[in-house]
Parts: C-alpha cells; sequence; structure tokens
C-alpha cells in the first residue's frame, strides 16, 4: 500500500519548528521511510510564521507535498494559516490550556495540553515541543522506542536528567494522543524498516560534505543566506580535517582568497548568495585569466537587492553563466536534489581543476535547507581527478617552466609555486606563456584561443540531462536545478490521470550539453519549461543554444518552492 | 625562510619582462632596493612570492624573477593572503600602489593588518595615480589639481596613522630615493614576524609635478638612530604617523609583537595544506553522524 503522509509543524520563529520537524523527519527515516522536509521561515529571529512540512512515504519522495495529515500547531495563527490545507479526516493537534480558542469540531481539533502533560511528566513547561512531537507520533501509532532513541541522542550531551525528562514528555504526548485518537482518524505509520545506510540531511551540507570528501583544503566567505551553512558546517570540523574556513572582510576578498590558494595549489571554495557573488565577479574573471581551479557556491534566493533573504528562486541562472568581465571558460552545475547535491559538488572541484578555471555549483534556498532521506554516500565513489598537476619529479625535472604553454586542449601542465625551483608566474593581464604582461595582438589572440579551447573539452564531460520518457507522451517538462522532485512528481501523478508527458531536466548547464536537450525538444509537440523566476531564463538559454523556442513557460517567482500539484494546476492553462 | 649555501646573486633578480616605466620613476629605486634586500637575506627566487595589485607599481614583479601572482586592482592582499596561508613556506612580498592600497583595496588594508598575517607589504605612495594619466589619490595632497580635480584634491588619508590604529605589527616608511634605507626597511619587513607594511615616497615624474625627487629629498629624514624615538610607543607612533608637511619621516615607525593569525587556530595542520594528501575515505565518520 503506498503510504504518502504528511505532518506540518508551525509556530513563531524561536518556538522551536526546525527542531520539532528534525526530529520527526530523522525518526521517520529510522523508520524505514523515505522523508523531505522543507523550512519556511521569515527573515527574523524571533515572531512570525515560520513552517515546516515533513512529508513521510514507502515510495521515493523528493519534493513537498501540499496538502496535510496532521497539523502541529504550536500557535494559534498556524491554524488559522493552515488549516486549509488539510486533507478530509486530517488532524491539528495544539494545545487547548495555551491557545484559548473553539474550533468547534473536535474531531478535527484535538486538544492536547501540550505543556501541562510536560509539566506533570518532566516537571519542565520548556518541554512541550518534545510532548507535541511525542502526540504526532502517538496519532499515528509510530514506534515510541524510535522516538525514545532520538530523544536520548539529542539530549544526553545535556545530562541524562534532561534527556530522561523528555523522554517522558514525549511518552506523555504520545500516551495522550493515543487514548484521544479521534474514531475517524485511522492513518497509521508503521515501521516497515530501518533507515541503515541512509542519511537525512539538506542540500548545502551535502554540498559541505562533497567539497570536503573532493578534497577542498581552503574555504573563504562571507556569511549570507542561504549559504552560511556550507561554511559553518565545514568550519565545525576545521580542526578535525585541516580545512580552514577564513571569514574574510567581504566577498571581493573572499574570492580573491580562493584564488590565491589555488594558484598556490590546494582545492578551495567559497560560497554565497546573489548579492555576494555580485561582488566575486571580478575573481571570478581574475581565476579564468590566471586559469586557477576555483569552486564557487552560488546559493540563490530571490532579487533584486536584497529581496527575500530567507526565500527561494532560480533567477541567477544567466548571472552565472555571463559574471565576470570578459570571456572565459566555466562550468555551472545546478544540483537536482540533495543526493546530487554531494556528487555534483565532487565533479565541480574536478572540472575545475582538470581545466583549470572557475566552477560554480548553483543551488537556491529550498535545496540548501530541504531535508532529503538519501542512500549513504559511497566515498569509495569519490574520484579526485587534478588533471595535468605536475608531480614533484617531472618538476624537479624542468628547467624552465610556462604556465601558460600553449597546447592543443588548451590546459597548461599545471607547476606550484615552491614544488621545485622553476618560477610560477600569472597575470591578470592579458599575458605570454611565462605568465608575463604582454600588449602584442597575436599573443593575446592566441592565448584568448587557449583558453576557450578549454570549454570544448570541458563540454565532453558534461552529462546528458536527466530524462524521463513516458509512452505516447505528446509534451515534454523542461526543468533545472531543484525543482527536479516537483516535476518528477508532476509527471507520475498526470500518468495517474491518463495524461503521458516526458521530463527533460537540466542539473548540468554549461558547456550547454545543446545536442541532448534539442532533441527531446524536437521529439515533443509541446515543451513547458518551468522554472523559479520571472523571466525565463532556462527557456531563453535553450533558444540561444538550439534555436528551438519552447512552447510555454510555468514561472514562479513569489519566493515559495514548486510542489507537483502547481504545476499539474498551472499545465491545465499550457497544455 | 631558508638559507642555502648556494650564493644568492643579483643576477638571480634579472628583469624577467621589459620595463616599462617611465624614465626617472621612482619605482626603479624601490625595485634595486627589493632585489638587494633579497640578495642580502640570500633567499633564493622560487623561495619568493610576489603578488602586486594594478597600477605601476603592480608591475615590479615582472621586472625581476620569483613566483608572481599579478592580481586586479586593490586586490593584491586576498590572493597573498589565500597563497600564504596554504603554504606557509613561500616568503610572501606584496606590492602595491597608493591607489590600489588605500583607495580600492582599502578594506583588505585594515583587514590585513589586523589579522596579521606573516608579509611584508609594500606601498608605492606617489600620490598620484600614474597608469590612469593623473588623478588624484588617497594620499594626494590637499589642493592638489588635476584633471579630475580641478578644485584640487581633498584632505589626503594618513595611511600610517590607520596602520598604527589596526596595531599593525610593523610600520615602516621609507624613500625611493634612498636605496640604503629602504632596502633595510624591506629586510627589515621581510624577517619581521607578522604583517609589515613599508610605505615607500616614490616620486612621479610623469603626472606629480609637485611632489618631485627633490621636494621629498627635502624633507625626509630618518627615525632610525634617534635614541628619542621609540616604536613601540603606540601613542607616539600614532603622532609621527601624523607628521607630514615640512618634515616627513622615514624608518620604523611602529613595531609590536602580536600573535599570528596563522597560529591562532589549529586549523591548518602541521604540514602546510598544500602538501597534505586527499582521502574521500577519511570522512565516513561525519557521514555517521547523518544516520
Amino acid at each position: 500500500m503506498a503510504l504518502d503522509f504528511n505532518f506540518l509543524v508551525g509556530g513563531e520563529a524561536g518556538q522551536g519548528v526546525q527542531s520539532v520537524s528534525f526530529v520527526l523527519s530523522k525518526i521517520m527515516m529510522r523508520g524505514g521511510y523515505n522523508v523531505y522536509s522543507d523550512q519556511d521561515f521569515e527573515s527574523r529571529i524571533r515572531g512570525g510564521h515560520s513552517f515546516s512540512r515533513v512529508r513521510v512515504s514507502n515510495k521515493p519522495v523528493a519534493a513537498l507535498s501540499e496538502k496535510i495529515d496532521v497539523l502541529l500547531a504550536l500557535n494559534e495563527e498556524t491554524i488559522d494559516l493552515h488549516r486549509k490545507e488539510m486533507k478530509d479526516g486530517a488532524v491539528a493537534i495544539f494545545d487547548g490550556e495555551s491557545i484559548k480558542k473553539d474550533f468547534g469540531d473536535g474531531e478535527t481539533f484535538l486538544n492536547v495540553p501540550l505543556v501541562r502533560l510536560a509539566t506533570e511528566a518532566a516537571q519542565n513547561r520548556l518541554m512541550s515541543n518534545t510532548a507535541a512531537i511525542g502526540a504526532a507520533v502517538g496519532l499515528v501509532d509510530f514506534d515510541f522506542n524510535l522516538l525514545a532513541g532520538m530523544l536520548r541522542e539529542q539530549f544526553t550531551r545535556h545530562g541524562s536528567e534532561v534527556a530522561e525528562g523528555n523522554v517522558k514528555a514525549a511518552q506523555a504526548g504520545y500516551d495522550y494522543a493515543r487514548q484521544h485518537c479521534p474514531e475517524k482518524f485511522t492513518r497509521r505509520i508503521k515501521p516497515i524498516g530501518n533507515g541503515d545506510n541512509r542519511l537525512l540531511l539538506t542540500g548545502h551540507e551535502a554540498v559541505a560534505l562533497g567539497a570536503m570528501a573532493a578534497g577542498c583544503k581552503f574555504v573563504s566567505g562571507y556569511p549570507m543566506t542561504p549559504t552560511t551553512s556550507i561554511l559553518e558546517y565545514i568550519a565545525g570540523q576545521s580542526k578535525s580535517f585541516n580545512i580552514p574556513v577564513i571569514q574574510a572582510e567581504d566577498e571581493i576578498s573572499a574570492m580573491c582568497m580562493v584564488v590565491g590558494a589555488g594558484y598556490a595549489g590546494v582545492r578551495a571554495m567559497t560560497a554565497t548568495s546573489g548579492g555576494g557573488f555580485c561582488l566575486m565577479v571580478e575573481g571570478l574573471s581574475l581565476a579564468g585569466m590566471t586559469e586557477t581551479p576555483c569552486v564557487v557556491v552560488l546559493g540563490q534566493r530571490p532579487g533584486p537587492a536584497i529581496g527575500l533573504p530567507t526565500r527561494t528562486e532560480q533567477g541567477e541562472l544567466w548571472f552565472a553563466l555571463h559574471a565576470g568581465h570578459g570571456e572565459f571558460p566555466r562550468a555551472v552545475l545546478a544540483p537536482a536534489n540533495v543526493e546530487d547535491a554531494f556528487w555534483k559538488t565532487v565533479k565541480a572541484f574536478n572540472l575545475a581543476e582538470k581545466y583549470q578555471t572557475p566552477a560554480i555549483i548553483l543551488t537556491d534556498h529550498d535545496l540548501a535547507n530541504s531535508y532529503l532521506s538519501v542512500p549513504r554516500f559511497d566515498l569509495a565513489q569519490v574520484k579526485i581527478d587534478r588533471g595535468q598537476l605536475l608531480s614533484d619529479e617531472e618538476v624537479s625535472k624542468l628547467t624552465e617552466y610556462k604556465r601558460h604553454l600553449f597546447t592543443d586542449s588548451g590546459i597548461s601542465p599545471r607547476a606550484l609555486p615552491l614544488q621545485g625551483k622553476v618560477l610560477v608566474a600569472t597575470d591578470s593581464d592579458e599575458h605570454n606563456e611565462e605568465g608575463h604582461i604582454i600588449e602584442d595582438a597575436e599573443t593575446r589572440k592566441r592565448m584568448m584561443l587557449k583558453r576557450m579551447r578549454k570549454q570544448e573539452g570541458m563540454k565532453s564531460e558534461i552529462d546528458k540531462p536527466i530524462i524521463h520518457r513516458k509512452r505516447g507522451a505528446k509534451a515534454v517538462l523542461v526543468g533545472w536545478g531543484s525543482t527536479y522532485g516537483a516535476i518528477k512528481e508532476a509527471q507520475e501523478l498526470l500518468g495517474k490521470e491518463g495524461v503521458a508527458v516526458n521530463v527533460l531536466h537540466l542539473n548540468e548547464i554549461w558547456p550547454f550539453p545543446d545536442k541532448a536537450v534539442a532533441s527531446m525538444i524536437e521529439d515533443s509537440v509541446k515543451s513547458v519549461v518551468i522554472e523559479s523566476n520571472a523571466t525565463g531564463q532556462l527557456a531563453r538559454l535553450i533558444r540561444t543554444e538550439t534555436g528551438i523556442k519552447a512552447t510555454g513557460t510555468i514561472l514562479k517567482f513569489d519566493g515559495r518552492p514548486f510542489s507537483a500539484e502547481y504545476i499539474i494546476d498551472e499545465l491545465k492553462d499550457v497544455l | 625562510m631558508t638559507m642555502t649555501s648556494a650564493k644568492v646573486t643579483i643576477e638571480d633578480y634579472a628583469a624577467a619582462s621589459e620595463i616599462a616605466w617611465c624614465p626617472g620613476c621612482g619605482d626603479f629605486g624601490i625595485l634595486r632596493a627589493v632585489k638587494k634586500a633579497l640578495v642580502e637575506l640570500q633567499l633564493e627566487p622560487h623561495r619568493v612570492l610576489m603578488v602586486s595589485g594594478i597600477g605601476q607599481s603592480g608591475k615590479l614583479p615582472h621586472y625581476t624573477k620569483s613566483n608572481m601572482f599579478n592580481s586586479l586592482h586593490g586586490r593584491a592582499l586576498p590572493p597573498a593572503i589565500g597563497a600564504k596561508l596554504v603554504n606557509p613556506e613561500l616568503t610572501v612580498m606584496v606590492f602595491s600602489g597608493d591607489g590600489d592600497a588605500y583607495g580600492e583595496g582599502g578594506n583588505h588594508f585594515i583587514n590585513a593588518m589586523n589579522r596579521n598575517i606573516d608579509m611584508t607589504y609594500i606601498v608605492h605612495n606617489n600620490q598620484v595615480y600614474g597608469l590612469t594619466k593623473g588623478q588624484a589619490s588617497p594620499t594626494s595632497d590637499l589642493g592638489f589639481t588635476t584633471r579630475l580635480n580641478p578644485e584640487g584634491a581633498w584632505v589626503p588619508l594618513r595611511p600610517l596613522a590607520l596602520a598604527v590604529a589596526c596595531d599593525c605589527s610593523f610600520v615602516a616608511r621609507s624613500f625611493a630615493g634612498d636605496l640604503e634605507h629602504l632596502s633595510k626597511m624591506v629586510q627589515a619587513g621581510i624577517t619581521h614576524k607578522g604583517f609589515a607594511l613599508i610605505e615607500v615616497l616614490q616620486p612621479c615624474p610623469s603626472w606629480n609635478r609637485v611632489n618631485t625627487f627633490k621636494w621629498y629629498s627635502e624633507r625626509v629624514y630618518k627615525l632610525d638612530g634617534d635614541k628619542s624615538y621609540n616604536p613601540a610607543d603606540r601613542t607616539a607612533a600614532f603622532n609621527k604617523a601624523l607628521e607630514w608637511g615640512e618634515r616627513i619621516p622615514i624608518g620604523l615607525i611602529y613595531k609590536k609583537d602580536r600573535p599570528l593569525f596563522e597560529e591562532y587556530t589549529g586549523a591548518f595542520g602541521k604540514e602546510p595544506l598544500v602538501k597534505q594528501k586527499l582521502d574521500p575515505m577519511q570522512f565516513e565518520s561525519l557521514l555517521d553522524e547523518f544516520k
């Protein structure tokens, strides 16, 4: 039997919405389920409205779902805002002793005295959130031991008394909900396995792990939502693995430090959002000109300017493609989901170093912050390819060295400063093979062609887009980056309604896989490009690179992520 | 820094490119002094990394031999910091002009002094933008007129006072027309453990007809040997750094032993980062935290 269950936890910022959601997500994964949970919060530290949906399924899930089975309301506003999203027969759990409002229907609005239960069970009213988790878990008759184990893991560092207090509060909520479960509410979530060999993490945790596994040895950045989480995660591991994270004075400095570290010979990365990336673009151009490998994570959020700092958008595709003065080769990868974020990050480091040029990883706020349960990353599959980096022995045999040697591939074998006795010189001015400043037209032309030749080699390494075909499909849904889960799910739901559509999804965008994209779109009567921006940036890119104009677009730029339901609604006007 | 038995000579630091500075440029004096300092310290060119920004100062590394990274305008310090942190065995020297260091690169300048990473920062101060053909710089004197500043430049910045305020661990000034003095300052900067700022008064014969070789020569006086001046006294140093006009002090203005940024945390490990082995499997334990 298919199980697709959706919890929504809501409250004010500072009330603990994220930690309640995290505990629920984790125990559901440990019960053998696939989990996807998104985070919707305002750009503030206290107050406002935050919520998180925890979607649990025995089928793969990779996107949010809008309809709710259990609403866990930590404040009254949560009920007001989300009751319309409740499915028939869904239940809202609230503390009627804190939220003194009569919602009338006791079957739908289940009053669980969370504060009183926590106080009675554990003598601590602050544990009412734990009682709430217990109530939610009890309502669906899930295995309490999984919750108890998780709480002990979480709270033992605060002392066993705190840990056991939380277990007691959870038990009180669990028992109460089971005893008072509305008769009509019959949905149950029984463990179907264990979470062994699975991980629950966010897109940016996956990027951080990917970077570390890929051998990143230097990070510099300036805090900015939504990529601060990458800097913070690696900073927390800095001492254990010798990966310094330098908080720079600004993004210009962060980017240029990374270029300096790359020149000196380590794999280096920075992470920012659009506003910070604006400051980084001159450094990106510097990396292009000096042929220095570097990786930049551009976590998109809605702009222009400060925009909506804690919301999502895909408005910087063309910015990533063209950022920097002048022309130089680059790779632009846009992970499709959390798992992909890990592997694309590894690939970005390899492309950057093999082609001695910048690689940009385009994520967004939704991918950055949403949790997904994924198969454990097989680190043995992480291949570090340092390209034409000369060995110490090779360098020791050199009597002279040309950092920017003309070659057929455009790639010049790379020596590092102090690797041997040869000198490594490079310049942001146009330069000769030795790396020294020039003005003559012939050298300029040859050097430009040499650099741009690298783009051709890189293109041969770009994977084909993700393609899902359905028999008899006349239309293709086209997307890029984090919207993959929602688009794929829309395809499946449409299939159940008897509407067959194909999916073409780009997670490696530049160098552009023009042939694969063109043939897929040409095969279809209709093509609908679905993206989180106002101008249809991928649709425009496809037209530029293939000459093909998509027949329609679904554009969303309200700062909220796509769901399959939303896509299907909008498709009715387009298909 | 590593001393070696093979003797380093001035020939080892011969020009790598044809020199494009104007005849009479103060940069020639700086180049000579830098080479002389490196030879006297017996540092081999491959142990040295010269990083520069953009301006006439930025070309200096092209006119000698060493590892070299010529960066963007105002961005000499950040790549130098990145390179030094991943390979501390490099002797890092950074070259900027007054516009590059104090204008475009102001934020990096302030924060680099505060960070105190072991490198030598030589700022060619000719009080004018030369490469862009004569505009006022952050250090142009009040009233200095150019085509872009027809009413005359506004009040100049006093970068060395800013350096003392930032507790820069080594603050010195020298003069491009005094080879011996400048070379000694550069040597002291290189051997100093920490961030050493050396501002060099540098006549620009093409675009600054006010602050000429003669103008500087008549005004500079040496602090070295002055028993009454103590470069460890921050208040005295601040006052000295503000002195400008009829008399301009050169020499060591401020010095303080401060901990190095790179020694503050354990994030760098024992070996230089650039030599550390890369092993994806070492992160297995981190994955467990997400189970």
